[in-house]
């Protein structure tokens, strides 16, 4: 599974597919720390699961369906007013396109 | 009857004093607000709504005194943990990210609870996004535990364990993914009930794990935990994951006799513990339920010793998807960067704290492709054993009775600089969590050596949370544990 170690390359890879700002004096310590809970949890390695179904719910869940008709949503100057910005009208956000 | 609830008045009696007009909601609610006054060091509420929940009270009063019916909660304070909804009132999760978020509604248990007249005095402080066990993960500084504030509350529901503890609620609510409720109704000393998973709806509950999440309440007795639980369950469409099961009236059960009850034990784990005065507590629990008529069984959960293990990388994997919706878009804190991406990267590393950095990387590795089937998969999978596990035990027992902390409160900054030693305070609340089974911390007494509250875990079957309070009423009324922490009969705000 794993041999318990993470390069501090990698560290970076997740940190960019987790969509946070890592600073280099930070990389060395978080590698330790998740090679220290990486190790515990690779016990896991010696479990047979050869013939087990993953549990992705631990109950079942029926997720039943509702009528289709339309319903109130949430009042658009409450949402919005919890935006760290907005027109009045929806989100602003940084541009997404050049020269768009 | 044990006289837990240390004089102070708990959920039962305060509905039933405001409902028969021998006390004001006015009168209660300002005697709440003013002990959380008093104990305002314990850092336990991060926000209390102080006007605006006298202004309720007096309205509940008056509709008292027209002649109408009061709800099962009349007049009942309640605290709620801090990533639980209340439409305009600040709900932060205890993060930088969240500072100043208001959200545009409430969330289905607060509906519920102000449906049966209960009044909402404050916001609990918590572990940020309810991640960690001691409470320290909080953007706003540790809470305080009210038994001796060099230590922890516990958590991630710290601050809602500490206001039941000190009297600050009647009732709290906390959030529970592996023990949030439960370990720090621990370290406080309070009947602290997780449900079975789907029991209540988890609509305004912001979400840390969704497989695992569940609402749970905190209360200084247990009769107190089931009058909650009976309004807080039911059906929600909001939630895909919400329950049709049918609620049973769980104050009946408290009524009903324990005697001919089967409960399980896994002796070996209770003669790995090394702390005395948990130790003694199992050993008081177990004479207790004997001499209510229970038969104690020793049962086998072979797996359980993985939960570590399984929990931490399913939460995480689940969490680092759930807070993907935290990128200075649509709510709270943003940070501006060069672009779009990264405004996102400075956003995220400015608002999140270094936990829940630590367990969204984590999660995000274990999802990540070639480590995917290796992490996340194997974890579901070792998790199916887990389940298995408890479907064979309760073939031959009613419950299985175990300990809920391996230690009583530790202190504060014991186990901050080690990740893993901090999870590992988790080990007897991670596996019913991973089952989804319902569980509850019930008191049992003030520890020899350590004079903190030590007690037990009681697990049962899905949807048996009948059955569960049932044996912890039993426990309860054998217990010569009293609910009264320095924090709550001196008034000292040290």
């Amino acid at each position: 599974m794993h041999d318990g170690k993470i390069s501090s390359e990698q560290v970076r890879h997740v940190a960019r597919l987790a969509r946070l700002e890592l600073q280099d004096e930070a990389v060395e310590a978080l590698r330790g720390q998740l090679d220290a809970i990486l190790g515990y949890v690779a016990a896991l390695e010696s479990v047979d699961v050869s013939q087990l179904e993953p549990s992705f719910h631990a109950q079942p869940i029926f997720a039943p369906l509702r009528p289709d008709v339309v319903e109130a949503g949430l009042a658009r100057a409450e949402v919005l007013a919890a935006a760290p910005a907005s027109d009045g009208e929806g989100f602003a956000v940084p541009k997404v396109l050049e020269g768009a | 009857m044990s006289p837990v609830g240390g004089g102070l008045p708990g959920v039962v009696a305060i509905a039933a004093a405001v409902s028969a007009g021998e006390r004001r909601a006015e009168d209660v609610v300002s005697e709440h607000l003013a002990r959380g006054r008093a104990a305002s060091g314990l850092n336990a509420l991060l926000h209390v709504t102080g006007d605006a929940a006298l202004e309720h009270a007096r309205a509940i009063d008056a509709r008292r005194a027209r002649g109408e019916t009061l709800g099962r909660l009349a007049g009942v304070p309640v605290v709620l943990k801090d990533n639980l909804c209340l439409r305009g009132v600040p709900t932060t999760c205890a993060s930088r990210i969240l500072s100043g978020y208001k959200p545009p509604y409430h969330a289905d248990c607060v509906e519920r609870l102000l449906a049966e007249d209960a009044v909402i005095v404050g916001k609990a402080n918590m572990d940020e996004f309810a991640m960690g066990s001691s409470n320290e993960n909080s953007a706003f500084g540790p809470v305080k535990n009210p038994w001796d504030t060099s230590r922890a509350p516990g958590g991630s529901s710290g601050g809602s364990a500490a206001s039941t503890a000190a009297g600050l609620g009647a009732l709290a609510l906390g959030s529970d993914t592996g023990g949030s409720v439960r370990q720090p109704g621990a370290f406080c000393g309070v009947a602290a009930i997780k449900p079975t998973y789907g029991r209540l709806s988890r609509y305004g509950l912001i979400a840390f794990a969704s497989s695992l999440d569940q609402v749970g309440t905190m209360t200084r007795s247990v009769r107190d935990g089931a009058r909650a639980l009976g309004v807080l369950a039911g059906y929600d469409r909001r939630d895909a994951t919400s329950s049709t099961e049918p609620v049973p009236d769980y104050e009946a059960a408290c009524e009903s006799s324990a005697k001919g009850l089967r409960v399980g034990v896994v002796r070996g784990a209770i003669e790995q513990l090394e702390d005395e005065d948990v130790r003694a507590a199992f050993s008081q629990a177990e004479a207790a339920l004997r001499e209510a008529g229970c038969t104690i069984v020793d049962v086998e959960l072979p797996h359980a010793h993985h939960g570590v293990s399984v929990y931490y990388l399913v939460a995480t994997a689940e969490a680092s998807s759930n807070l993907a919706r935290f990128d200075g878009m649509r709510f709270g804190l943003r940070v501006a960067g060069d672009d779009l991406l990264s405004t996102y990267e400075r956003t995220r590393a400015q608002g999140f704290g270094p936990e829940v950095k630590r367990r969204i990387m984590l999660g995000t590795y274990a999802l990540s492709s070639g480590f995917y089937d290796a992490f996340y998969i194997k974890a579901q999978k070792v998790r199916t054993l887990m389940v298995r596990d408890y479907d064979q035990a309760f073939a031959h027992c009613d419950a299985v009775l175990s300990p809920t902390s391996p230690t009583p409160a530790f202190g504060l900054g014991e186990k901050t600089n080690d990740p893993l030693a901090m999870y590992l305070a988790d080990i007897f609340t991670l596996p019913p969590s991973l089952a989804g089974l319902p569980a509850m911390h019930v008191p049992i007494a003030l520890g020899a050596r350590s004079r903190l509250p030590v007690g037990v875990q009681i697990t049962t079957k899905a949807f048996t949370e009948g059955r569960m309070l049932q044996l912890a009423t039993a426990l309860e009324e054998r217990a010569d544990y009293v609910c009264a922490p320095p924090m709550a009969t001196n008034g000292s705000g040290a």
